[in-house]
């Protein structure tokens, strides 16, 4: 059995790593575990990922967790070019700053912005009070300000001239607000032409085919009530 | 001028910066950041690191956030022994693995319980509300339980049978609660077993003399108002 990935295209993280498999043509099993179900709960996905969460690897018997470490390690098994996670000391660097401030700031603030204007409401109908969801707008705009004025400057890619592994992780987290309706880009015409840049890199077939899912998370259909009580405690500690 | 540390040893990610490039015989200047005087937030430290948090390095004009980009840049850079940062795929991929996971997790809650057991109430005269404490420490209980099952497991270190930068992050993320008052360790031999395997890898002078600061905060004093006035808008998040 080859490289398997373990992938919700829901998820943030797992859209990062199914743009980045695909577009080094990294040849691999998609394993599809579907969040909204709960299936990553279950006893079978916790023999390949003990944390219960997606995206998770599994090549032959070594089993990978976190996407961060996913993305690298297909970095370096398959030789990807160099600009994704450059050799240079510094480069890479900034590359590795970006994955590691992300985790509790961009990635956390999109991940709230989509449940707390979309998926509470309409998936699991709660609902969320304007000022929750006024303050979590808040917290993302302050996150998004950060990304083009700490990260991006006035630099083509996040990191420098070309495209790195933080720019697909940076964009998939953008695409989660974009899903639930939010303007990210409108007033922000650098990211705005950032985003642009990214998506022809990628490619415009790759990144909409990656992104179809979460575009129609507003059309999710209400969970029915044995789903939404076997979800709310992993969502509630998720989005905490 | 050459490498410049800025540090302050309270912080946990700072101690693993701290004692690896001592372990390492990395040469460099630390510059002490007092957290406790508001001092990240100075336009000076800004323009080292506009995040205004610590750790951050300078190397000549290179200015670097993030202690697990900090970490790897001095990896590389001073070309330690491997077993820090293993060039084996799958050793490196557990590594970066345990990097990913404990911003969310263990850094988080320890860095919670440690604020709401002893800093809001002892320093800044704050009361923490009973529940909130006990879930904090409820959630530290499950991120101790996952370091030892998923993480450690059978293993001497974090990721295999040679520490590396996973076990200097962990260990001085768990000395926070430690620093607090609570038992981290009791009950739990398998930990206290990897604790004791990780002070002696480290040598003891050098683990002690980075959590000399710490451990001694249940002695400091209250804050003054006017210190009080400019920590709390940035800790109240701490409490949640």
């Amino acid at each position: 059995m080859g490289l398997e990935l373990y992938l919700d295209m829901l998820s943030q993280p797992c859209r990062a790593v199914y743009i980045f498999a695909k577009k080094n043509r990294i040849p691999f099993e998609l394993r599809p575990v579907d969040l909204l179900k709960g299936q990553h709960l279950s006893d079978a996905f916790a023999q390949v990922n003990p944390l219960k969460k997606v995206p998770a690897l599994k090549d032959g018997d070594f089993t990978l967790a976190e996407s961060v470490a996913i993305l690298l390690y297909l970095t370096r098994k398959y030789k990807v070019p160099d600009h994704w996670y450059p050799q240079d000391v510094q480069a890479r660097a900034l590359v590795d700053e970006y994955l590691a401030w992300q985790h509790t700031t961009l990635r956390r603030s999109c991940l709230r912005a989509l449940w707390h204007k979309v998926m509470f409401p309409v998936f699991l109908g709660e609902p969320v009070s304007p000022e929750m969801l006024a303050a979590t707008l808040a917290e993302l705009d302050v996150t998004v300000q950060l990304l083009e004025d700490k990260f991006l400057q006035n630099k083509a890619f996040l990191i420098g001239p070309h495209i790195s592994l933080a720019d697909l992780v940076a964009i998939t987290e953008l695409m989660h607000p974009v899903g639930a309706g939010c303007q990210v880009f409108e007033g922000r015409p650098k990211l705005a032409a950032w985003r642009q840049r990214v998506e022809a890199a990628v490619g415009e077939d790759l990144f909409q085919e990656a992104h179809e899912v979460i575009m129609k998370a507003k059309e999710s259909p209400p969970a029915d009530p044995t789903v939404k009580q076997k979800l709310m405690p992993a969502v509630l500690a998720m989005i905490g | 001028m050459g490498l410049e540390l800025y540090l302050d040893l309270l912080s946990q990610p700072c101690r693993a910066v701290y004692i690896f490039a001592k372990k390492n015989g990395i040469p460099f200047e630390l510059r002490p950041v007092e957290l406790l005087k508001g001092q990240h937030h100075s336009d000076a430290f800004a323009q080292v690191n506009p995040l205004r948090k610590v750790p951050a390095l300078k190397d000549g004009d290179f200015t670097l956030a993030e202690s697990v980009a900090i970490l790897l840049y001095l990896s590389r850079k001073y070309e330690v022994p491997d077993h820090w940062y293993p060039q084996d795929l799958q050793a490196r991929a557990r590594v970066d693995e345990y990097l990913a996971w404990q911003h969310t997790a263990l850094r988080s809650s320890c860095t919670r319980a440690m604020w709401q057991k002893m800093m809001f109430p002892v320093f800044l005269g704050e009361q923490v509300p009973p529940e909130t404490l006990a879930s904090t420490l409820a959630e530290l209980d499950r991120c101790l339980q996952l370091l030892e099952d998923k993480f450690l497991k059978d293993q001497d270190f974090v990721a295999g049978p040679h520490i590396s930068v996973a076990d200097l992050v962990a260990i001085t993320e768990l000395m926070h609660p430690v620093s607090a008052g609570c038992q981290v360790f009791k009950s739990r031999p398998k930990l206290a077993a990897w604790r004791q395997r990780v002070e002696v890898e480290v040598g003891k002078d050098l683990f002690q003399e980075a959590h000399a600061a710490v451990m001694k905060v249940k002695d400091l004093p209250p804050a003054d108002p006017a210190t009080k006035e400019k920590l709390q808008p940035s800790v109240q998040v701490l409490l949640q």
